[in-house]
Parts: C-alpha cells; sequence; structure tokens
C-alpha cells in the first residue's frame, strides 16, 4: 500500500553486490537512443570519470542510475538493488539547471539531504542540524551557512551541492558537469575535498568535458557515446581510435613533443 | 486622533462589513501561503486557469439549489477538484503543450459556465458576483466554511512543509530522496483548487489569480527565505483585504477590485524598494559599479 503511493522503505545494501552494476542499458527518447546497450560495473570507493562529447548521453546514464529515469531495456543494480529502492544516491546537477533566485539559504539546501531519512512530517532535530553543519564544514563553507544561494560563487554552489550529498549520507555520488565554468583554482578545491573523501567509501561519478583532469584525477574513466566505448584506466581507454570514435570530427589529434594533444571544440554549455 | 478612530471604527458598526473583514483577512492569507508555492514553480497561469474553469460548477450549484449559498460552495469545490486533478494528468500526456491544454480547458469550461449563467433571469447581477465577488454578501455560514477549508489548507501547508520545498526547489532531488512526487504534485494542485473555492466569494474568479500570486510575489522581493516569504505574503495578503475593504466603503469601488489594487500597489512599492531585488537597488549598484 505504501509504495503504491510512492513511499519507499530503503533496501538494505547487499554486501557482496558492486556498488553500481549497469546491464544492457537502453534509454530511448521518442526513438532516438540517448544510451544504446551500455554496460559495466563499478567498485565501492571508486573514483570514476564519464568522459563523452555533448548530447553523448551522459546526463541520461546519471538520470537512470539516480532512479529519476526508467531505462527502456537493460538493467540498473544499486548495491544489488534497483536505484529507486535507494536513499543513499546523490545527483548533482548542471549548475545551470537550477533556479538560484529561488528564496533559500546555503544551510537549508544541505538540510534538504537530509529529508528522505526524517521521513514525511518530521521536522530536523538537533543531530540533523549539527550534521548539516559538519558537512558544511568539510567543503568549507561555514561563513556562507546563512547567505543565499545565489550569493555564491560557482565553485561555491557546487560545493554547497557536495554537503548536501554527505548530508544524505549518499554511497553513490552522482555529479553532472559540476567542474565545467568554474576557475582552475575551484575547480582543484573541488578535486580536493573529493580526495579528502576517499576515506569514508563514498563512491564519486563524474561527468567532465576535461579529457587531461579525467586522466589526472580519477581511477578509472568511461568513454560514452550513445554506446559504450571503453571504461577502465585513462591510458587503456583514451586511445587515438576511441577518442577518434567518441568525439568524431569535433577532436582534433595532434602530435606534440610531450605526446598527443586533443584538441575538443565541443566545448561546455548544455548538454544532456 | 479622534476623528481617525471613528474613520476605522464607522465601518465596523455593520455586521456585513465585520464578516467580509474577516473574511477577506482568511482569503488573504489561505491564498498567500499556497501562492508561495505557485510563485515559485511557475505556476501562476495554472492558477487562473482552474480559477475559471470553477464557473461551470458554480453554475450547476446555483440552478440545482435557487441560489442558496452552500450548495455552490460544494458544487464548486467538487468541480475545483476534479479540474485540478484533470488539468495535472493533461500535463503530463505529452500530445501538446501544458500550457496549451490549461488554455483550452480553462477556456472551454469558463464558456460553458456563462452559456449556463446565461440561462438564469438575473444573469447580468449572478455573473458579476461570480466573476468579481461579494465579500460583502458572506454569510456566517460562509465564514464557518471559509475557516474550516482555509485552516485544513492550511495545516497541510505546514505539515508537508519540507517536502512542497524540496518539490519546488529540485524535483529531481524529490525524486531521488524517494519522495512521493507524484503524490505530493497532486496534493498541491487540490489545494490550491480548494483555496480558490474558499476564495470564491471574496474576490470572484477574475481576480483570483492576483490574492494568489502577487502577495506572494511581494514576499518573494522582500526576503531570501521560504518560510518568511510565506509570512511576509500572509501579512500582506491579510492587510489588502482590510484596507481593500476600508478602501471600497470610503470610496465606494467594488470590494474585491479594491483589494487586488491594494495588493497590487504594495507590490509595486517592493518591487521599486525592496532591498537586493529591487529596481532602485539595482538602479544604485548599476551606479556604485
Amino acid at each position: 500500500m505504501l509504495d503504491k503511493i510512492g513511499i519507499v522503505k530503503p533496501v538494505a545494501h547487499q554486501s557482496d553486490a558492486a556498488i553500481l552494476e549497469v546491464t544492457g542499458l537502453t534509454v530511448a527518447y521518442n526513438g532516438t537512443r540517448a544510451l544504446d546497450d551500455v554496460s559495466f560495473r563499478l567498485e565501492a570507493g571508486e573514483r570514476v570519470a564519464v568522459v563523452g562529447p555533448n548530447g553523448a548521453g551522459k546526463s541520461t546514464l546519471f538520470k537512470v542510475i539516480a532512479g529519476v529515469l526508467e531505462p527502456t531495456e537493460g538493467e540498473v543494480r544499486v548495491a544489488g538493488c534497483s536505484p529507486r529502492g535507494h536513499i543513499c544516491i546523490a545527483y548533482v546537477p548542471q549548475r545551470t539547471d537550477v533556479d538560484w533566485a529561488f528564496p533559500v539559504t546555503v544551510e537549508d539546501v544541505v538540510m534538504m539531504g537530509r529529508f528522505a531519512k526524517l521521513g514525511l512530517l518530521r521536522r530536523p532535530g538537533r543531530e540533523d542540524r549539527d550534521l548539516v553543519r559538519r558537512c558544511l564544514e568539510t567543503v568549507d563553507l561555514t561563513a556562507f551557512a546563512r547567505r543565499q544561494i545565489s550569493e555564491l560563487s560557482g565553485g561555491q554552489q557546487q560545493r554547497m551541492f557536495i554537503a548536501r550529498a554527505l548530508a544524505q549520507e549518499a554511497q553513490l555520488m552522482l555529479m553532472d558537469e559540476p567542474l565545467s565554468g568554474l576557475d582552475i583554482p575551484a575547480q582543484d578545491r573541488i578535486l580536493e575535498i573529493l580526495d579528502e573523501l576517499r576515506g569514508s567509501g563514498v563512491t564519486v561519478v563524474v561527468a567532465t568535458h576535461d579529457l587531461n583532469q579525467a586522466a589526472d584525477f580519477f581511477d578509472r574513466v568511461l568513454l560514452l557515446n550513445h554506446t559504450l566505448l571503453g571504461i577502465g584506466r585513462p591510458a587503456e581507454v583514451f586511445t587515438a581510435a576511441n577518442l577518434q570514435h567518441a568525439y568524431g570530427g569535433h577532436l582534433r589529434l595532434i602530435k606534440t613533443p610531450e605526446g598527443l594533444m586533443m584538441v575538443d571544440d565541443t566545448c561546455c554549455g548544455g548538454g544532456r | 486622533m479622534a476623528g481617525w478612530l471613528e474613520v476605522l471604527v464607522a465601518p465596523l458598526r455593520y455586521a456585513f462589513m465585520v464578516r467580509g473583514i474577516l473574511a477577506a483577512v482568511m482569503v488573504g492569507v489561505v491564498c498567500a501561503l499556497v501562492g508561495t508555492y505557485m510563485v515559485l514553480r511557475g505556476m501562476a497561469f495554472l492558477g487562473d486557469a482552474l480559477a475559471h474553469a470553477i464557473l461551470p460548477g458554480i453554475a450547476v450549484g446555483y440552478i440545482v439549489s435557487g441560489g442558496a449559498r452552500q450548495p455552490i460552495f460544494w458544487w464548486a469545490m467538487g468541480t475545483g477538484v476534479v479540474t485540478a486533478l484533470g488539468i495535472g494528468a493533461v500535463a503530463k500526456s505529452a500530445h501538446i503543450k501544458e500550457d496549451t491544454a490549461i488554455g483550452i480547458i480553462f477556456s472551454g469550461m469558463f464558456a460553458l459556465g456563462i452559456a449556463l449563467i446565461s440561462t438564469m433571469r438575473s444573469y447580468a447581477v449572478d455573473l458579476a458576483h461570480f466573476l468579481f465577488g461579494d465579500v460583502l454578501g458572506v454569510s456566517p455560514t460562509d465564514l464557518w466554511l471559509t475557516a474550516l477549508v482555509g485552516g485544513l489548507v492550511l495545516a497541510t501547508v505546514l505539515l508537508f512543509y519540507k517536502e512542497f520545498l524540496v518539490l519546488s526547489f529540485d524535483p529531481v532531488l524529490a525524486e531521488t530522496l524517494r519522495l512521493p512526487a507524484g503524490v505530493l504534485h497532486y496534493l498541491l494542485l487540490i489545494l490550491i483548487a480548494l483555496t480558490i473555492v474558499v476564495s470564491l466569494q471574496t474576490v470572484g474568479v477574475a481576480l483570483m489569480v492576483a490574492m494568489l500570486t502577487t502577495p506572494a510575489a511581494t514576499g518573494y522581493l522582500l526576503t531570501r527565505r521560504m518560510g518568511p516569504m510565506m509570512a511576509i505574503a500572509a501579512v500582506i495578503g491579510a492587510l489588502s483585504g482590510v484596507v481593500g475593504l476600508y478602501l471600497s466603503y470610503y470610496v465606494a469601488i467594488a470590494s474585491g477590485a479594491a483589494i487586488v489594487l491594494v495588493c497590487t500597489a504594495i507590490f509595486l512599492v517592493a518591487l521599486v524598494f525592496s532591498p537586493r531585488r529591487g529596481l532602485l537597488w539595482g538602479w544604485l549598484q548599476g551606479r556604485a559599479g
């Protein structure tokens, strides 16, 4: 009865199952395939970069993993169960998808992460407020707790969402282009925070445009352009053939003394 | 001093003025609370449509009961809830764009309402009451009904405050937190319908959207958090009701219109002078930078 009206009792994690297992995943919108037969698995605590051109299906992949979108074919299992049974999956939206003028403060947004654990009708208590404060400390935003969210810089906005994912006690964090449009120090600070979280066993999946960053900071990379073109260590996946396949005419491969240089002219902006 | 007191007290010597003011205050508060979500989620057009679409329900109630208030209230409520759920369902189906679908349903239902009312003898007077409200005709029973349904809406809004907050700010988060997003959305539509029905007599169908959106939009300009936005909107809604009725008493203008004009005036002041979001602030910032 309860699940009929959409109230979900979180399922227990199966300890032997992978944190994420995607099998034969296909998602079609009006007949076009955003994702086509994608299969892979992630182990707990991994840092994985999802790389691909605009419109490659990165956001679609994230939304299916988060249980927001239903797959057309295939299945997604998070810790052995369907994502819709979990409250431990955090989806960090692209900054352009957020209404920054919305009347909420930074701590209000981070507190939203607690609402699943709180359940309907219960109000946040002191423990929740303490946890929110610690999450804000972790991402270095304590001084901004009472600011309205539009008063934050791009990097701070992204850190706020990381704090919200922490408040949610997320085991799997999906971050949609968290670094695009940020200056280098802001990007480095976020990568640093993600690194600090390594000890807590949270699995972090990040969509990014920056191939160098993907290669330098992540354990594994997943190259996507509707189909899965490769997943593994950056050196194995970022081969000339794979990249040509993913980016086609958009990518120029230039031989330099330091090695292969990639010039991508599809930079930034929307994309799904 | 005594002169001012007399100005304030004189209208209260009429029982219908006291009832009107009480009704306007309750309606102002309830509209402001529900309207906050409508403003934040961009549902103003939907609210306007829903108010107009209730007209055939009112007409049927009127014809069936021969003009008694209470049956009209229940008929309006039934129509409101059914239409709210219908609009919710139509919005989901992807055949035509949502606002087009709402526009079609709204004007069709509105036309049906006018057609039904035009079959009655006292057509012009009654239609005007339904369209523009008749707050001075509020009966004690009307007041109790308003208090009851208004109280129900208010309690629901407060009870599901945090769920509606997440749903309005970040629907994807609502889904990943596994909140019953669909149920909450329909619940909000029903709350809007109930609010419209209890406000019918105060401002009428045509001015309804002003009571729902203007105080909430003013609250939006004046604060940075949703709780205070609701509180400010509620105060402005109630205040507009009171000031509007005094205005209508002394200047002899239609009460519903007077209430809405006061709302609008307060909004315009906030639009110009609000700190941070106001036009003057923006202009000064522009000059400073």
